[in-house]
């Protein structure tokens, strides 16, 4: 098992530590609720370190990454930042990620998530057939995502870097906390706002970070925050979860993400995608709420009035802020509609709950 | 209760956390490995979830417990529990028949978070055999169990 630059930060905090993709991280440090409700009201730290990034340069570093994902990437200028997929040859989905854009037409950074560093590399490599360069720096980079309405207001103290006014998806680069050359981007995957904190871990960078970070927030109550509470929050916001919602045999039109599937340009399983989209969509994942007492659980089967199975959970939680159960699901097209009421199969009975809009908050 | 207090030097900030409350085993009870407990009184008992398992649940969201009236053998399925990220099954301690779930769980599931062996317990059952109660771990070998 691998360890962030804050995994003995954690332990030390008495964190309830599990194994996620490889890493030795955080789950939860008092309570999910009381977690959740920090980054909804206030801020919270979360060690997003595990995640990959990649470097990719040169001249045909954009033409590469247009081939490789579904997003549009020539729209993205200096300091702007996109999310995307990385579709496979059969329309399913290699991975989610971000692309960032360093340098217009010469360099990008593309971050993944941490259980598929290795998929992922493998693919962009394959596809790699004009020399950009390509660097790994996923284990040299720590990040630390700062989330919530106030998150911004603390991180600012820290740097000259005007980061009370970075648009969403947009960063900036510079001295962070007396560290050089840390990227700031008002990202997040919580929904709550505030940004994301990437730097190289030399030197103590680490360290310095997370103390400052916390001496920024001390007297407003910023805590740290567990990958629990991370996938309650993104989950309210109807984020999907790579391995949850999308998977290699999941088409991004059927998750919802249409908005970054890009049809102006050419990129992998275009073809098969545009035919699925002309034919329209067989099942699409919605949001479920329900409405008989009981939780939705990835892979528990949806069911309609008279037991047929018509879909599959594909993640499902007690949402801390709305105090109700709600969940994601691949449905037939036919039961997709706002309103639906579809049937939950939990342990031997059928739960009622409905199909409502997303996000939930 | 009594709540500990984790002090963070590194950034001296003081977090107040539940998790760093001693963890309780009463030695009045009688634990299984599942991590129940239970209490006999003549021929009924109260069973509930330890303090481990509670931690280990974290926010307990409901119970969900459908079998009074029935009967069962040692370590059959009676309900199960529902926290924010998990669901896990309640196991019997030992054979008898289930005769009331604690209505207080209703309106408030988080006591089984907060007062496990109190105000959470789960149900009140008729034992077949008060025998199989003393078979079961005593206060310092579920402590030893569970690497307290």
């Amino acid at each position: 098992m691998k360890n962030t630059p804050f995994t003995q930060k954690h332990i030390e905090l008495g964190a309830k530590m599990a194994e996620f993709a490889g890493y030795n991280m955080p789950i939860s440090y008092s309570s999910i609720n009381e977690e959740h409700q920090t980054v909804r009201n206030n801020a919270g730290v979360f060690d997003v370190s595990h995640m990959g990034e990649f470097i990719l340069k040169g001249p045909d570093a954009l033409d590469l990454i247009q081939r490789v994902t579904s997003n549009d990437a020539s729209k993205l200028t200096d300091g702007k930042a996109q999310y995307s997929c990385l579709p496979n040859n059969e329309g399913g989905i290699v991975d989610d990620l971000l692309v960032y854009c360093v340098e217009t037409n010469k360099v990008y950074m593309l971050v993944v998530n941490a259980s598929n560093i290795e998929k992922d590399w493998n693919w962009i490599s394959k596809h790699n057939t004009k020399g950009v360069e390509m660097h790994n720096i996923s284990d040299k980079t720590g990040l630390l995502a700062v989330q919530g309405p106030k998150a911004v207001q603390y991180m600012q103290t820290l740097t000259d870097m005007d980061i009370t006014n970075l648009k969403y998806y947009t960063f900036t680069k510079g001295v962070f906390a007396g560290v050089e050359n840390v990227l700031v981007s008002a990202t997040g995957y919580t929904g709550a706002g505030g940004v994301e904190i990437y730097f190289e871990d030399k030197d103590g960078a680490a360290e310095i970070i997370w103390n400052k970070i916390f001496e920024a927030g001390a007297a407003g109550g910023i805590k740290p925050i567990g990958l629990a509470a991370r996938d309650t929050l993104r989950l309210e916001m109807g984020f999907c979860l790579y391995g949850n919602d999308i998977d290699d045999t999941t088409s991004p039109l059927e998750a919802g993400l249409g908005w970054i599937t890009k049809f102006t340009k050419d990129f992998t399983a275009r073809p098969i995608l545009e035919a699925q989209k002309a034919e329209g969509l067989k099942r699409k994942l919605v949001g479920i709420e329900m409405i008989d007492k009981g939780i939705p659980r990835h892979h528990y089967k949806v069911q309609d009035a008279n037991g047929n199975e018509i879909g599959y959970v594909t993640s499902g939680t007690q949402a801390p802020s709305l105090s109700k159960a709600i969940g994601m699901a691949y449905v037939t097209k036919e039961n997709a509609a706002e309103g639906t009421e579809v049937f939950i199969a939990v342990r031997d009975k059928a739960l009622k709950a409905k199909v409502v809009k997303i996000p939930f908050a | 209760m009594v709540y500990g207090r984790c002090y963070a030097d590194y950034y001296k900030i003081c977090y107040f956390y539940p998790n760093f409350k001693k963890m309780q085993f009463p030695e009045n009870l009688k634990y299984t490995k599942d991590h129940e407990w239970i209490l006999l009184e003549g021929n009924t008992a109260t069973v509930g979830v330890t303090d481990f398992a509670q931690r280990e649940l974290g926010d307990i969201v409901f119970v969900d417990i459908s079998s009074v009236g029935k009967s069962f053998g040692a370590n059959d399925v009676f309900g199960t529990v529902e926290a924010v990220k998990t669901v896990s099954d309640l196991y019997l301690p030992v054979a008898g028949t289930i005769n009331e779930v604690n209505p207080g769980l209703d309106g408030t599931p988080e006591s089984v978070n907060q007062d496990p062996y109190g105000a959470g317990w789960m149900i009140k059952m008729t034992v077949d055999n008060t025998a199989d109660v003393d078979a079961l771990l005593d206060a310092a070998a579920y402590k030893a169990l569970v690497g307290e």
